[in-house]
């Protein structure tokens, strides 16, 4: 028996014993996390919107409409299509009033346009995890050259103005490509350059810690080592910055679908529908607060539940943030944040790094 | 200041490179786009024949690359183009002609420019006011009744996305009260007053989101330095608490927020695509939008590559007011 093999026994036999535990077991996060009434209140209006947005053919089932169906007898067309009736036409077959000009259905509309906001925002999130967790541990891992290349690539896409890119590639596909599915892949691909930084600077961290170079020495691969010793390490700063992620990409997909570049009818979606609102908010007020409560209720929540979380991961860091520090300055208008993406208001790429929705750059 | 000239010469390689892809990306996309730009810029009238003498025109018939290239080179060289009858000279920072209307792109960000610079100035002033007053407050009355507000409204302020905002605003003041008409556009060499009268909303809407942040920085960054250790000294001394909050915590305190107000000011100056959307102020942002829906490539790269350098220049601003300001900072 060899040396190696010896060592390579001991740390394998024993993984259980020598790996030393993640920082934050899933137990101790969730006790933390409790302890937040405001992060608690946040993950159960999300719960409740995911549910919404899974169910939501059965409520508009329920309901007995659906989305695209127009009532031309529930507008007004002498006033150029107002609904009749109180608050925007409610009644007990339309819960939440009829669309004016078409009579759509609202309710239905509002619930399948979840479906659309968050589907788009976790798709987008899903990918900017993978894209950027990738070549943030291939940059860490890699020798210089491939740790040099990465890193450049990964600074234009985090300086670069996400928001207009996305906005260029959405007016150049074709109408036929489905648009949430076209959304998903635009915001996800633009905005990983956030993750592949925070990967990149835990994997250098971690890199020179003892049980990594113990791992090395026993001959595992580096891909070996990066799976079993690196990824448990990341699961906490990945999770966070994607927690906050999140709510930037529901007000991206809001706010090119309000540019009229994103989501497009007949296919509902609540930035869409305050994009059509626009022209009806002195005649329909219910038409504009309805998605907009909507989107805000949604927004909201995530940013609260993402506080919890961060500061439920790690505590420090939470704290650390919290401070203006030069870390914590740099903000921006939109979708595009500058570690961000395309967030609120303004090009920029640079509001990506910011915890905040808005900091990014389409306002 | 150490290393600032090193720092610079960084920063505008970078920017340069930045920029470069940005452009090339576009070209890129845009090309590779269905569409005919030639057809576009003809009409739907013309004849093959015209179409095709418009391509030869304006270089559409050349690769890509090539056509890259020739607008690269009109950035530093000007550019002359043949109009058939006569010919239009484009000079030095030419970034081309709009397939459009066929004007020069240089032409069209001096028009739209100054709606989209009355919009970002206004707003930030009005950013800063509200921003900075609510989080100095706050910050000095600590566990009072206005830290609680502000802590509402800073989140409500950061969950609250402009387009959303704007439409309440609308709302409310122009629909439910209508104590103001819906806004458009007045040039302030017009009317000055008409100017500001209706700009109100949307720098209302834009400055509301913003001072959120900037109430949130000023605050913590108040905090922060009042917890230093020459703060204390002061206080030792016997300096009393206006004169120690004025003349020595401020500097410190401000510090961020004056860099991050030159990057948003960057920023904005790129134009609030959703702001000017929703309130139809005919500034960058807007011509943006509907430039990339009509294909108008020239004016695409145009604008973009403004708003880029824009937020370069104002990012690395940003940088060297913060090192000014606060001398342990390093460039890099």
């Amino acid at each position: 028996m060899t040396v190696e093999d010896i060592a390579t026994q001991s740390f394998e036999g024993g993984a259980g014993a020598l790996v030393p535990a993640p920082p934050s077991g899933a137990r101790q996060v969730w006790r933390r996390l409790r302890g937040r009434p405001a992060a608690l209140a946040g993950g159960a209006v999300i719960v409740l919107l995911v549910l919404v947005a899974v169910g939501a053919p059965l409520l508009a089932a329920l309901e007995g409409q659906d989305t695209t169906s127009y009532h031309a007898g529930l507008v007004d067309s002498a006033s150029g299509g107002v609904p009749l009736g109180h608050f925007g036409g409610v009644s007990g077959s339309h819960w939440l009033g009829v669309e004016p000009g078409t009579g759509r259905d609202l309710f239905a509309r509002l619930a399948y346009g979840a479906r659309v906001s968050l589907g788009v925002a976790f798709g987008a999130s899903v990918l900017q995890v993978l894209i950027g967790v990738t070549l943030g541990l291939a940059a860490g891992l890699g020798n210089r050259w491939v740790d040099g290349l990465l890193s450049r690539i990964t600074d234009i896409f985090v300086v670069m103005p996400a928001l207009i890119l996305a906005i260029a590639l959405l007016a150049v596909v074709p109408g036929g490509f489905p648009r949430p599915v076209l959304l998903t892949l635009v915001l996800g691909l633009l905005a990983w350059g956030g993750f592949a930084k925070i990967v990149r600077a835990q994997v250098l961290a971690q890199k020179s810690l003892d049980y990594v170079a113990a791992s090395r020495l026993a001959g595992s691969s580096p891909w070996r080592t990066a799976r079993r010793e690196l990824l448990p390490a990341l699961v906490a700063p990945v999770l966070s910055y994607a927690a906050v992620t999140l709510p930037t990409n529901i007000v991206s997909e809001a706010g090119l679908s309000f540019l009229g570049i994103g989501v497009t009818p007949p296919t509902p979606s609540w930035g869409q529908m305050l994009s059509s609102a626009t022209t009806w908010y002195q005649a329909d007020s219910a038409y504009v607060l309805l998605p907009a409560a909507l989107l805000f209720v949604t927004v909201l929540a995530f940013t609260v539940f993402a506080e919890g979380v961060r500061a439920a991961l790690d505590p420090r860091a939470a704290s650390r943030l919290r401070v203006g520090t030069r870390a914590g300055r740099r903000g921006g208008e939109v979708a595009a944040e500058p570690a961000t993406a395309p967030a609120a208001d303004g090009p920029a790429g640079s509001a990506r790094t910011t915890g905040t929705p808005n900091g990014g750059g389409t306002a | 200041m150490n290393g600032l000239p090193a720092f610079l010469v960084r920063r505008v390689l970078q920017a340069v490179l930045v920029l470069l892809v940005l452009a090339a990306v576009l070209y890129a996309v845009f090309y590779l786009a269905p569409g005919d730009a030639a057809r576009l810029a003809c009409g739907p009238k013309c004849s093959p024949a015209q179409v095709a003498q418009i391509r030869g025109q304006m270089g559409l018939g050349d690769p890509v690359y090539l056509q890259f290239w020739h607008f690269l080179q009109g950035i530093v060289t000007g550019h002359t183009y043949s109009t058939g009858t006569g010919s239009l000279h484009c000079p030095a920072p030419c970034l081309g002609q709009s397939y459009r209307t066929g004007e020069l792109v240089t032409h069209l960000i001096g028009e739209k420019l100054p709606a989209t610079a009355s919009l970002a100035l206004g707003a930030m002033v009005l950013w800063l006011v509200i921003g900075v007053g609510t989080g100095l407050v706050s910050a000095l009355r600590r566990g009072g009744i206005t830290e609680r507000l502000l802590t509402g409204f800073t989140l409500v302020g950061v969950a609250t996305p402009v387009f959303i905002t704007g439409i309440l605003l609308l709302l409310v003041f122009c629909s439910w009260l209508q104590w103001l008409p819906y806004p458009t556009y007045v040039p302030i060499t017009d009317d000055p007053q008409q100017w500001a009268w209706n700009l109100l909303l949307p720098w209302l809407a834009l400055a509301l989101v913003e001072a959120a942040k900037y109430a949130r920085l000023t605050r913590s960054s108040m905090l922060e330095t009042l917890a230093e250790d020459h703060i204390r000294t002061f206080r030792a001394y016997g300096v009393g608490e206006g004169a120690v909050v004025r003349r020595h915590a401020l500097r410190g305190a401000l510090t961020p927020v004056i860099a991050l107000s030159a990057l948003d000011l960057g920023t904005m100056f790129g134009g609030a695509l959703l702001t000017e959307t929703l309130f139809g102020i005919p500034g960058l942002g807007q011509q943006l939008v509907q430039s990339v829906q009509m294909k108008d490539l020239p004016v695409v790269v145009g604008i973009v590559l403004v708003m880029g350098l824009a937020v370069v220049v104002a990012n690395a601003v940003a940088d060297v007011l913060y090192a000014f300001a606060d001398r342990r900072v390093v460039l890099a």
